[in-house]
């Protein structure tokens, strides 16, 4: 009776018999690992890529304690990657309220664990919006620049050699801008948003005010951006300078080459979203802690789980800080 | 008797883990600071200072962050109480597909490099 149903392999009791767990993990957790092991790749295909682009413009890429100096409340004080400092550690210390969140799950200790995963959707919640505001500072840009033909970014620097913003000299004239009516024509033809500034009154104020000069975006050996003479800044101006651009997008940049605001976007923002979906982990983990799904369910094991991965977000973000920001 | 052993030697393991927690984020801010600090002053002979293409300080710069990344999966996601067979299966296999990755592009990046700065009169113009 018994060979007719199963097929005797006389490995029974044997490690390869089947019935032993090898790795002693469970099915969940193992698939969480391998799926974080597959992002890893996913994340060091974008960094990688970023330092292929660096690679091939070693000489002009953007110096990045100039682009991101920027500190809540303090308008004007040049902070160099204070702030990014502070997301980092609130990343950090939201991985040490999992961390705890998971320890208290492992003695069923449901008052701490609600304690500790609101603790981390809180801190998770913080460093979205700190890069939000990232963001915004990134996109609308501080200081503007003027783009050559050939594509190069011009900035401006006074006689320190600091670099000032656009709106600070540029002789503003009378302009006006016609605004298109549907009544009179075809009411879905746009054009594009103008510049603060135009290229003649940048030109203008340039001219009168003599201590000013251009910074290209060339990295001298001292691992600054050169600063041209007068003379020949005036030259670059009058007979390169093609556009003004403020802030970012994805086409061009007032920082430098149009990939490091690309690659600005799509690291920080695919690891922001990989932030957005470990929140949302977090919630629905959250609210199953407080019904006791997971004590009725006998093992908190979930929230290890999800914990996992909000230690991965937070790897992650560790490699994006030395790369993007420190390097 | 017994459950009231089990119970103390509970405890007792997760004081003990508490305070591993707390010492891995001692460890990781200190090494965050160290890296912040180390990237503003940006003192002159570890940039000046160069290795196998790359500034010292840049090398400094990876090898903290190689630091922060094994204390963060070794004690925050528990790789370290995981089999060795669980670990090897998932840390060698990132190790070795990332390190390809990395030198083949890097590689690729300084030869367009090379193309880009030699094989033309100017890009600037």
């Amino acid at each position: 009776m018994e060979s007719t149903t199963v097929a005797q392999t006389g490995t029974e009791g044997k490690a390869w018999g089947g019935g032993t767990p090898p790795l002693k993990a469970s099915y969940g957790k193992l698939m969480m690992w391998f799926f974080i092991l597959s992002d890893a790749l996913t994340f060091t295909g974008f960094l990688s890529g970023y330092g292929l682009s660096r690679f091939k413009f070693i000489e002009e890429w953007p110096i990045a304690d100039e682009v991101f100096n920027h500190f809540p409340f303090l308008h004007g004080v040049d902070a160099p990657m204070y702030y990014v400092a502070l997301m980092t550690f609130i990343l950090i210390f939201s991985s040490v309220t999992m961390v705890l969140a998971v320890d208290a799950g492992h003695h069923m200790n449901k008052k701490k664990v609600t304690t500790y995963m609101a603790l981390t959707i809180l801190g998770g919640l913080i460093f979205l919006g700190s890069q939000a505001w990232e963001w915004k500072n990134f996109i609308s840009g501080t200081y503007g620049a003027i783009e050559t033909k050939s594509g190069q970014i011009l900035q401006f620097v006074n006689s320190d050699g600091h670099q000032i913003a656009i709106a600070d000299f540029a002789k503003a004239s009378e302009r006006s801008e016609a605004v298109h009516e549907g009544s009179n024509g075809i009411w879905y033809a746009s054009g594009n948003d103008q510049p603060s500034y135009t290229l003649d009154e940048i030109k203008a104020g340039f001219t009168d005010n003599t201590d000013l000069s251009i910074r290209t975006m060339q990295i001298n050996e001292n691992g600054e951006k050169t600063i041209l003479d007068r003379a020949e800044a005036e030259k670059y101006l009058s007979e390169r300078a093609v556009r003004v651009v403020e802030g970012a997008n994805l086409t061009r940049n007032e920082y430098g080459p149009p990939l490091f605001a690309d690659f600005f976007f799509f690291i920080t923002g695919f690891h922001g979203f990989h932030v957005s979906i470990g929140i949302m982990l977090l919630i629905v983990t959250f609210f199953n802690v407080l019904v006791g799904t997971y004590e009725k369910r006998g093992s908190y094991e979930m929230v290890e789980k999800v914990g996992l991965y909000w230690h991965f977000v937070d790897l992650v973000w560790v490699f994006v800080f030395t790369f993007f920001y420190l390097v | 008797m017994s459950a009231e052993t089990t119970t103390t030697e509970n405890k007792k393991k997760s004081s003990g883990a508490i305070k591993r927690i707390w010492q891995v984020f001692v460890i990781l801010s200190v090494l965050t600071i160290v890296e912040v600090v180390l990237g503003i002053i940006k003192p002159d002979f570890l940039v000046n200072t160069d290795i196998v293409n790359m500034h010292l300080l840049n090398w400094i710069f990876i090898i903290l962050t190689i630091f922060k990344a094994y204390y963060i999966t070794w004690a925050f996601m528990h790789m370290e109480h995981e089999t060795s067979g669980l670990r090897r299966s998932v840390v060698w296999t990132g190790v070795f597909l990332i390190s390809y990755i990395i030198a083949i592009l890097l590689i690729e990046g300084y030869y367009i490099y090379d193309v880009f700065v030699n094989g033309f009169i100017t890009w600037d113009f």
